[in-house]
């Protein structure tokens, strides 16, 4: 993998509520190479949906951006392209809305499938004509040679030609995702930004899905990253995957370290909590108490409350982020004493 | 199905439950034939007592509908339900009303299952009320406390006088496992408990489910679509497909056994948290056909990879022992089961 295609650097995303600040996403940092697919795994509310579409910058209008975050796609830095300092909020850069040169990227070049493609295209249009109208907004083709493009798209996943002319409501919850894939394929984009693409599917046509975007990643070469809560998607999809708790990006690493050299509590603790079908069939061990109001954050190690190895410091001093191995980190204070000791047990 | 083994543990015995809905669409309403949904279509299972029976099965197999009828929130079409040896299936007012103080359910959004205006208290002293149970106030109240530890929510005293917004998913869930149990039932439906919940969560609500199971002995039919979680919880499993058991065993006979093609698929599609793991394609095409028009034959043919013409899509497979407690209804269960070879039909039926 050649070129890094994303570099997220210290991003922050906070939301202005009226009692203050929610500290959705703070101080993350990762890169993606080309063809690379990265899993951002987290719980509910730990801000991996926010880190997603933080990059593309389709954020609420109370999102703000810190002063200090990059995020450099192929060498451009949006955060600097399409945003200004906040006057109301120093510190602060606010979102320019319809911002013409990020509409220039996003779809074009980094195009996203959207949690619940149940929903994400419109019931009153055809499906086919929903995907020429995005085609034709960003490429100077006839409306003809674009619909040869969707015919190739609906081959390449697997839906016969002959649906191009039909309402979402005539497509089963499994086509329509598959349509919302042949549409974030349809501009031949680096980066395709997946937010729980399959979440709401059954088992066998999850499988296949996987299957597809596995298959279609590989073939374009296009990077990916999917956010998702489910850890066992990301072993079975990911070349690499970023661990997010409460707002902190707490590991980053390859699938196989983070799964095998487990070098944060946290992934520990989730793994440890996460049913298989497959190996023995041990009891599993629930994370006491609930995840923190970002609102309201600990001081320290977000994790530490719920910590089996947390001390002292934890709770005073926000943890560094410690490189364990090459291209492993974990936001920890006792990375490197945990590191090689952690998860063992749970992945015999 | 055996009938005479276990006569005394079976705490409910269902039999050729069926249930259909009638559906009225445009002018069938007025001519011809009315057109029924086959959600649940003769099936028929055992729950022993202290046992966890998970019924799994994805969208749309009548596995929420088969919950609701044991529960009688469904009336059945036919078919009955032995519940200690008593068939409950067409009990009406006060026998119902008696039925449904030994038989409560746990659902599956803890944010939409309570009431937001009622606190904790009431919430859970609400059961006691409806039945009648408990002298005095202080005796419902003792009960409520009894019940809120039972479901690890300590000390019981600090939550009585909470609103649902105030607590967390895995507490809420926990409420509704007490508004349960206070009724001290004798056979609980779960219909996917867990499935709101986070991870972090889930491990905890699981385990409190096994642990009452081991303290009170309460059986309960654990209805979910994810087999990992199915695995974790239940001592057999139920695979239901368009209405109908297709396999039922051990619950690591099942899943690591699986004799049915559709099960196989199931199971192999499922996800492993491990990267190491390398997991088959599945075989199986297209998806789960509308229960409205039901394939003729076995339901699974037209997208099973060993269908064979003549025999699979004419004659429906009942579902038979294969081996000591493994059922499945396929016609070459038993080829399946021996190890023997069954040649697949690449286009054999499509």
């Amino acid at each position: 993998m050649a070129k890094v295609l994303l570099d997220v650097k210290n991003l922050s995303v906070h939301y202005k509520i009226q009692a203050g600040w929610v500290y959705a996403v703070d101080d993350v940092s990762f890169t993606l190479h080309r063809g690379e697919t990265m899993g951002l795994v987290g719980e509910s509310g730990c801000g991996k949906t926010t880190t997603g579409y933080g990059i593309t910058q389709l954020l609420a209008s109370n999102a703000y951006i810190k002063e200090g975050s990059k995020v450099i796609f192929d060498g451009k830095d949006f955060v600097e392209m399409s945003t200004v300092p906040s006057k109301k909020f120093p510190g602060y850069r606010r979102i320019v809305e319809y911002h013409p040169e990020m509409r220039k990227y996003r779809w074009k070049r980094i195009s996203m499938i959207f949690q619940g493609a149940m929903n994400a295209f419109n019931p009153v249009f055809k499906v086919g004509d929903q995907i020429i109208e995005a085609i034709l907004t960003h490429e100077n083709v006839t409306e003809e040679e674009a619909r040869k493009r969707v015919e190739r798209l609906y081959e390449l996943v697997g839906i016969p030609k002959d649906r191009i002319d039909n309402y979402p409501h005539e497509y089963s919850g499994g086509m329509k995702q598959r349509a919302m894939i042949a549409m974030a394929l349809a501009l031949n984009p680096d980066l395709i930004i997946a937010d729980e693409p399959t979440t709401a599917l059954d088992v066998v046509t999850q499988d296949k899905i996987l299957g597809e975007m596995a298959r279609l990643q590989k073939e374009n070469n296009v990077a990916m990253i999917i956010i998702t809560h489910d850890v066992s998607v990301v072993a079975e999809m990911a070349h690499k995957m970023a661990v997010m708790y409460a707002g902190h990006l707490v590991e980053v690493g390859s699938t196989r370290q983070v799964f095998k050299e487990t070098a944060h509590p946290y992934m520990e603790a989730l793994l440890k909590a996460f049913p298989s079908i497959k190996g023995e069939k041990k009891r599993l061990k629930a994370i006491p108490g609930s995840p923190p109001d970002l609102a309201n954050p600990p001081k320290g190690c977000r994790f530490a409350p719920r910590c089996p190895y947390a001390k002292d410091i934890c709770l005073e001093e926000e943890p560094p982020v410690v490189e364990v191995a090459p291209g492993h980190f974990s936001k920890c204070h006792f990375a490197e004493e945990l590191y090689g000791e952690l998860g063992g047990e749970a992945n015999e | 199905m055996n009938e005479e083994n276990n006569g005394g543990d079976v705490v409910v015995k269902v039999r050729d439950l069926k249930k259909y809905f009638e559906l009225h669409v445009g002018m069938f309403k007025f001519w011809g034939e009315p057109i029924y949904v086959k959600a649940v279509d003769g099936i028929s299972f055992d729950i022993r007592k202290g046992e966890v029976l998970g019924l799994v099965g994805e969208s749309g197999c009548g596995k929420t509908t088969t919950g609701r009828l044991l529960t009688r929130l469904e009336d059945p079409t036919a078919g009955s339900i032995l519940f200690h040896g008593k068939d409950i299936a067409k009990l009406k007012g006060k026998d119902l009303k008696e039925y449904r103080k030994n038989v409560q359910m746990i659902f599956q959004d803890p944010y939409e299952s309570l009431n937001p205006r009622f606190t904790v208290l009431k919430t859970v002293m609400e059961p006691l009320l409806i039945h009648g149970i408990g002298d005095t106030y202080e005796d419902k109240v003792e009960m409520v406390i009894k019940a809120l530890e039972d479901a690890e929510l300590k000390p019981a005293e600090e939550y009585l006088e909470r609103f649902p917004h105030e607590l967390s998913g895995g507490q809420r869930q926990r409420v509704a496992i007490a508004r349960a149990l206070v009724l001290r039932p004798q056979f609980i439906v779960a219909d996917e408990p867990v499935s709101m919940l986070d991870v972090s969560i889930r491990a905890g609500v699981m385990n409190l489910m096994l642990d009452l199971r081991d303290k009170y002995g309460i059986p309960f039919l654990f209805i979910t679509h994810d087999i990992a979680v199915a695995r974790y919880m239940s001592d057999r499993i139920a695979v239901m497909y368009l209405g109908k058991i297709v396999e039922m065993g051990e619950t690591d006979d099942v899943i690591f056994n699986p004799l049915h093609p559709y099960t196989k698929a199931l199971i192999s599609a499922v996800p492993v948290p491990d990267p190491d793991h390398k997991h088959g394609r599945v075989e199986i095409k297209g998806e789960i056909p509308s229960p409205i028009n039901l394939p003729p034959g076995c339901r699974f043919w037209p997208r099973c990879p060993y269908a064979q013409k003549g025999l699979c899509d004419t004659k429906d497979p009942p579902l038979v022992e294969v081996k000591e407690g493994h059922y499945v209804a396929c016609h070459f269960a038993e080829k399946f089961a021996a190890g023997e070879e069954v040649p697949k039909k690449e286009s054999a039926l499509a």
